[in-house]
């Protein structure tokens, strides 16, 4: 190797590492870093959230006509075999309720009741699964941007995190999804209720992400500017279970 | 390297669900397209098989796309560097002379007659070389860069013609599917050549870019 290359190849190393660097820094302003960034495919989830949060601040999930409905619906799995949720169901879940906490100004309970009196939003969209199937219906509820504007979410909230009522299912979403106008708490399914097999008596909808992020039977969120303080600190249950917390591709 | 890595955690993303659709959607309620004879890695699937599989599709993700990345940009480099370098007109568009159908037929039957090359041929890639390395450049890898996207719920709300073009995101996933294996058929293939061409003269000149003497080669 002569002098030349190694003066180039020292040269272009060290754009490199100041590249790195500066993209790295840019990342960590615009919150583009997502919160399971450590460990050995860390980088790729950076750049999956990254590329994605760039392209699709605003984007909208495709809607579908009443034709393109999934029949016969499909549900993934079973409602959770717990006494709480048993005796909610016996009840027809007029006891419900979705408790909102956190980096609010007024936290505040609902039941499905006062979500279903609240302006509301229907969708057709499609739902995909991680593991390859997917189902087109149509969605009814709440925005969730309406249930956190009713609250009055704090300037400094970054995420909001949502808790099912299987202790071992809670997820997060960052403000551009949760303020994204089809991000639904949904309580009805293709005009009926919300089947316990698909989630009800209340989930959220998150249609430009993957099924997992669709936590089922929600029974709290809690806005936050931190989400180390949740659970393993990797955002939700899923980097733990070694899934990625972002699930949009 | 990529390639394999991208292949192993295919397989593995794929064990979740080995059934492929056509269409926007599928699922266990729906008549499938065709589906793999093995088991699957989720209860719900209906495999045939009395078991199901490891879950081993969280790292199976992570690692796919990933790698897909690093892939996307090597490949990004050596087509840029192919342009500039002059690699793209010198050894990858068939030569002035070779482009006619005649030429090409002429190729085929020479291939099938197992003709030895002219000693100009032995430096550089014959006509099918080229045109297959062409293929899997310019029409596969990017067929299964966009497939792959199109499966991607946030990318196709920014992007939907991507996906509604292909008929739907099942219809994606079909053809990623398919696209994968001619890829992997070309890659086992291209190591089998390489492995008769003599693998360590070969390698010696892929990577350091010179070919050896002439003995070698004779």
């Amino acid at each position: 190797m002569n002098r030349r290359k190694l003066i180039t190849t020292g040269l272009a190393a060290a754009a490199g590492a100041s590249g790195f660097a500066i993209a790295g820094g840019l990342a960590k302003r615009y919150g583009l870093i997502p919160p399971d960034a450590a460990g050995p495919y860390g980088p790729g989830e950076t750049l999956n959230y990254a590329a994605q949060r760039i392209l699709t601040r605003h984007s909208m999930a495709r809607e579908f006509p009443q034709s393109e409905i999934s029949n016969p619906p499909f549900a993934n799995g079973k409602p959770p075999k717990l006494e709480a949720y048993r005796k909610l169901q016996a009840g027809d879940f007029a006891d419900w309720k979705l408790a909102v906490d956190g980096m609010v100004a007024r936290p505040a309970t609902f039941s499905i009741a006062e979500l279903k009196s609240q302006p509301s939003r229907s969708q057709i969209t499609h739902l995909a699964c991680e593991e390859g199937w997917s189902y087109i219906a149509k969605w009814t509820g709440v925005p969730l941007s309406h249930v956190l504007d009713a609250v009055g979410i704090l300037p400094q909230a970054k995420y909001v995190v949502y808790f099912s009522i299987d202790p071992e299912w809670w997820d997060s979403i960052d403000m551009a999804d949760a303020l994204h106008p089809q991000t639904l708490v949904a309580y009805s399914m293709n005009d009926g209720e919300l089947p316990p097999g698909n989630g009800g008596p209340l989930r959220l909808r998150v249609p430009r992400q993957l099924g997992y992020k669709n936590v089922k039977y929600i029974t709290r969120l809690t806005v936050t500017d931190n989400l180390k303080t949740f659970g393993q600190g990797l955002g939700s249950v899923s980097p733990e279970g070694g899934y990625a917390w972002y699930a949009g591709i | 390297m990529c390639f394999l890595l991208l292949l192993v955690s295919g397989v593995e993303i794929v064990i979740s669900h080995p059934r492929f659709y056509w269409g926007e959607t599928g699922n266990a309620n729906m008549p499938y397209l065709f589906k793999l004879p093995i088991p699957a890695s989720r209860v719900l699937v209906p495999t045939g098989y009395g078991y199901v599989l490891e879950d081993q599709n969280g790292w199976g993700r992570y690692l796919h796309f990933q790698t897909a990345w690093v892939a996307v940009f090597t490949g990004l480099l050596y087509v840029i560097f192919s342009f500039f370098s002059g690699h793209l007109r010198d050894n990858l568009l068939p030569r002035r002379a070779d482009r006619s159908w005649r030429a090409f037929w002429s190729a085929i039957a020479g291939h099938l007659r197992f003709e030895r090359l002219s000693a100009d041929e032995a430096w550089s890639y014959n006509l099918l070389q080229r045109l297959t390395y062409l293929i899997v450049i310019f029409v596969l890898f990017p067929l299964v860069i966009w497939t792959g996207l199109a499966m991607s719920p946030a990318f196709v709300s920014a992007f939907p013609l991507t996906v509604t073009i292909l008929g739907g995101q099942q219809s994606a996933r079909t053809i990623h599917f398919f696209v994968s294996i001619f890829l992997f058929l070309f890659l086992l293939v291209h190591i089998v050549m390489i492995c008769v061409a003599g693998f360590k003269n070969r390698m010696r000149a892929m990577i350091t870019g010179r070919a050896g003497t002439e003995k070698e080669l004779a």
